[in-house]
């Protein structure tokens, strides 16, 4: 029935979760749990000279204490993600740390307790023998030589990444102009709500381990758990509850805990959980977003953009799970949406005695386009012309596309730009913000002794990471129509999104179809639900899933109706007769009928769907579809921004935020706004709020929400947020990710905005996040 | 051993606690109530509030011994099992005003509490409210607009206000 895709629809989800009866991790409790803690590294880098466990061990209420020497060849390294051959010297934590910790809050001891209070009782007793070594906390302490987060890397560094298209040196050492500027992006975390947790339980009886865990990708967890523990898939069965956000942080493959709290389940064959609390969350879940630029650009008189040139390091922290994911997406969304023909980076992943990095929301894009930007910002300053020029002057005209920039993705796919309307994004942008009227006031304000500024930015967001994605649809004989994913929620609306989708082709309400994600099944494969994916691999999956069901429906009402079935149509959940309304039959007595047996409670003879003699077997009223993509599609957008700075406080107000947004065919503009607007927010965060910190030894020191500040509802600033649709050529829906774009240029835009408003100060905003403090200090050291 | 005698969500309730154990693994652990959320654990996220007295409370920071003779309501409270939901609930549904919906019950406890206050739905007191409150998945704008049709309600309409 069409008309759901498309439609501003209210949740489907939303009234479980308003009454309170959510299912979230911690929120499941099986009879006779037990409680794991975590004690955890209090050094940033040392060895460790002896673990004594024996107090914990004879504390009371515990049931088991684990060391690394316990684990046995369970304590190897962890997983490496993407193995590729930049990486060159790549290493991964073990599940618990033996004779060395290289990081504040990194796994050495857990204990198994009868609850949570008395397992951290028992934590109290380990004892554990540290001999500090020096740290390496900042980039200039990994380049030192003197200290070593592995000792077999002298260098501290873990792998190089690089590309190059055209010839940019060249081209810079022959252009009219050139610029450098030095940049800094700092450390940052994706900060979930609800924090990590997992729940197993081992049941002898059905010989079967069943695991809850707080993921992204229950799928992946499970087939490598799998491998890990040497538990056959067909004993054991993965799943991802309620999930209370996840932004990147929950998609680790594997935490030490995701490995520890199933083995302990196994040993003690009983329910065992675990719920991280939120000190653990900041000192031992993965953070990212630290780098340094130093980036080069070469342009003409006209402000047209000849060449881009970075050299950067990487924070990786102490190892690198997720391989070159995180630099290799900044070195290739860089040049975003600007036709640059020369073009080169090269990033150095360097190890620290920091938690380790992984992908969060936006995954090294923000950092990009913040280099990206700046670099813009530089060139209309020394040219004296307006950024939006320069940005105008050199976006990716419509006509170009599919755009090939040359650059491979870390999963070796060529990154083209399916499609987009880049100058128009812009220019709306502009509409919007209205330059002239900005400007104008800024001059009155300025006489005031006041402060606006205006900033701007745009960025592509590569989506739908591939291979494929499933979908299993089945007709149910209440009439149903149940949609089994891979790809779990953590608040993007999947039971709602897919449900509108596979409504519109079967023809019933969007409230006849139940969305299941069936990680933990006995055949469920796929992936997960990271780099803004979701929407394009399985919604393209559900589509063609519910295609090829309505062909069996249809088949089975045919028979029913007596009629070919191209005479058939659907709607409201019903089979029609084309052009006799009275010929029908619902979606439920199809099912009903399509089975020869009759169940109790059935009040009327269901007709055999099959009439062939003999043949009496049901009809199959299910079908699998998968969505295969090697290609990223690519989202777009354009950020402008009014901001007023009091010089006196440094404090940063956003008078007015103009999102111009492009994800193709939107599915339900309710959920899309909310995932621009959330991004946006975050993003606002993380320009303005949010910085981890750590002490010269390592030492985290923003280690709870009253030092780490996530945005209230006082940062949010008047918003106008306008849509494109350029609909992606590469997928039967049309549909790019949306899942990461309100966060990626919103960094850059207000960095520009800020030096805007401070130019009678001529303060070069070259780092990100900026607090008040930080832009009272900038403006002291212009001041004679 | 202790003892904490109240009641929740109009039950009452009698149970020997240990004195450490905090209000909010009481309700979530000892009595079933999971609606109520442990986002931080140090009184700063608001995800756990319940109302204690009729007023928020952060549930982390509270002592389930400290509950005893006070009345406590969660957001199980809000709206009976196949009843409608309630004013805040409803408005929170129609606006795509939670998304992950962890921090949410919370949010809706303290707004509660305003609606609850005598006279016209202040949208001051509401913000006021929301302020107490971390959300990293809607960045506010829906919750926003929730809270501007409360307001713009009259009073009496739509389901209880808990």
């Amino acid at each position: 029935m069409p008309g759901n895709v498309g439609r501003r629809m209210p949740r489907l989800e939303d009234d479980r979760l308003l009454r309170g009866n959510g299912m979230y991790l911690d929120d499941i409790h099986l009879s006779g749990s037990l409680h794991a803690h975590v004690v955890r590294s209090m050094h940033a880098n040392a060895r460790i000279a002896g673990i004594d466990v024996e107090g914990a061990r004879r504390a009371p209420g515990v049931r088991l204490v684990l060391t690394g020497h316990d684990l046995g060849d369970l304590n190897g390294p962890l997983p490496l993600l993407g193995p590729h051959p930049s990486l060159l010297a790549p290493r991964t934590q073990r599940p618990l740390a033996v004779d060395r910790v290289r990081y504040v809050g990194e796994a050495i001891v857990m204990i198994v307790a009868e609850d949570r209070y008395l397992a951290e009782d028992a934590a109290d007793l380990v004892q554990i023998d540290y001999e500090p070594l020096p740290e390496v906390v900042e980039f200039d302490d990994a380049r030192r030589g003197d200290r070593f987060v592995h000792d077999d890397i002298a260098d501290n560094v873990a792998a190089v990444v690089s590309q190059v298209r055209g010839d940019p040196e060249e081209v810079i050492r022959s252009a009219p102009h050139t610029l450098a500027l030095s940049l800094d992006i700092e450390r940052s975390c994706g900060s979930p709500l609800e924090g990590r947790g997992v729940l197993a339980d081992w049941d002898p009886r059905r010989q079967k381990l069943t695991v809850f865990d707080s993921t992204q990708s229950p799928v992946a967890i499970r087939q490598g758990l799998s491998r890990i523990l040497d538990v056959p898939l067909d004993r054991l069965e993965v799943s991802a509850p309620d999930v209370g956000g996840g932004f990147g942080t929950k998609i680790m493959l594997f935490y030490p805990e995701e490995v520890l709290v199933p083995y302990a389940a196994l040993r003690l064959s009983r329910p065992v959980k675990w719920t991280e609390d939120r000190w653990e969350h900041f000192i031992s879940a993965n953070q990212e977003r630290g780098q340094h630029h130093e980036a080069v650009v070469a342009f003409d008189d006209n402000g047209r953009i000849l060449a881009v040139s970075t050299d950067f390091d990487h924070d990786t922290g102490a190892y690198v799970p997720y391989g070159i994911a995180v630099p290799a997406v900044t070195g290739t969304h860089l040049p975003g949406q600007y036709d640059i023909e020369h073009y080169r980076y090269s990033g150095r992943v360097l190890y620290t005695n920091k938690p380790p990095v992984s992908p969060y929301r936006g995954a090294g894009r923000p950092q990009g386009v913040f280099v990206m930007e700046r670099l813009i910002g530089a060139v209309a300053k020394r040219l004296g012309t307006e950024p939006w020029r320069v940005r105008r002057a050199n976006l990716i005209p419509s006509s170009a596309f599919p755009y090939d920039t040359g650059l491979e993705l870390h999963d070796r796919s060529r990154a083209i730009y399916d499609s987009g309307s880049y100058v128009e994004g812009f220019d709306r942008m502009l509409s919007h913000v209205d330059v002239e009227a900005f400007r104008e006031r800024q001059r009155a304000t300025r006489a005031e002794g006041r402060h606006l500024g205006l900033g701007m930015a745009t960025y592509v967001e590569g989506t739908g990471v591939g291979p494929y994605e499933g979908c299993a649809a089945t007709l149910n004989s209440s009439g149903r129509i149940v949609l089994e994913v891979s790809v779990p929620s953590q608040g993007q609306g999947h039971a709602t999104t897919f449900a509108q989708i596979a409504a519109d082709v079967i023809g019933c309400a969007a409230e006849q179809v139940h969305v299941v994600t069936a990680a933990g099944g006995p055949t469920a494969v796929g992936h997960g639900t990271f780099g803004s994916r979701a929407a394009v691999m399985s919604g393209n999956a559900v589509a063609a899933a519910a295609h090829a069901l309505r062909a069996k429906i249809l088949a089975a009402a045919s028979v029913l109706l007596e009629c070919s079935a191209e005479d058939l149509e659907t709607r409201d959940g019903n089979v029609f007769v084309r052009g006799a309304e009275n010929a029908r039959v619902s979606l439920a007595d199809i099912a009903s009928g399509a089975n020869p047996i009759q169940y109790p409670g059935t009040d009327r003879p269901t007709p055999w769907v099959s009439r062939e003699p003999g043949s009496d077997a049901p009809v199959s009223l299910s079908a699998t579809e998968y969505f295969r993509s090697g290609q990223w599609v690519f989202g777009s957008g354009a950020h402008g921004v009014m901001v007023e700075v009091d010089p006196g406080t440094g404090r940063v107000t956003i008078d007015q935020y103009v999102v111009v947004h492009d994800c193709g065919r939107v599915i339900n503009p309710l959920v899309v706004d909310g995932q621009v607007v959330g991004g946006l927010i975050q993003g606002i965060g993380g320009a303005l709020l949010e910085r981890l910190t750590f002490a010269d030894n390592g030492q985290p020191t923003t280690t709870s929400f009253l030092n780490f500040h996530l945005p209230t509802v006082d940062d949010l600033p008047p918003l106008v947020l306008d849509h494109l649709e350029t609909p992606s050529p590469w997928n039967p829906l049309g549909i790019k990710g949306t899942g990461e774009a309100g966060i990626i240029p919103v960094a850059a835009a207000i960095a520009e905005a800020i030096e805007d408003a401070l130019s009678p100060f001529e303060v070069p905003v070259t780092s990100m996040p900026l607090f008040p403090a930080d832009i009272r200090t900038a403006i002291d050291r212009t001041e004679p | 051993m202790p003892y904490v005698r109240t009641t929740v969500n109009g039950q009452p309730v009698e149970r020997e606690v240990e004195a450490r154990l905090l209000l909010s693994d009481f309700l979530r652990h000892e009595l079933d109530l999971t609606g109520t959320h442990v986002g931080c654990e140090h009184g700063v996220c608001g995800a756990c509030t319940v109302l204690v007295d009729d007023r928020p409370v952060r549930a982390c920071l509270m002592l389930a011994v400290q509950a005893n003779g006070k009345p406590v309501r969660t957001v199980e409270s809000l709206a009976e099992p196949g009843q409608p939901l309630s004013r805040v609930q409803a408005a929170f549904k129609r606006n795509h005003a939670l998304q992950c919906g962890f921090c949410t019950p919370g949010i809706l406890m303290s707004l509660t509490a305003v609606l609850e206050e005598e006279g016209p739905v202040s949208k001051e007191r509401a913000v006021d409210a929301l302020r107490g409150h971390l959300c990293r998945c809607t960045g506010y704008r829906n919750i926003m607009t929730a809270i501007d049709e409360i307001c713009a309600e009259p009073k009496e309409v739509g389901g209880g206000a808990g």
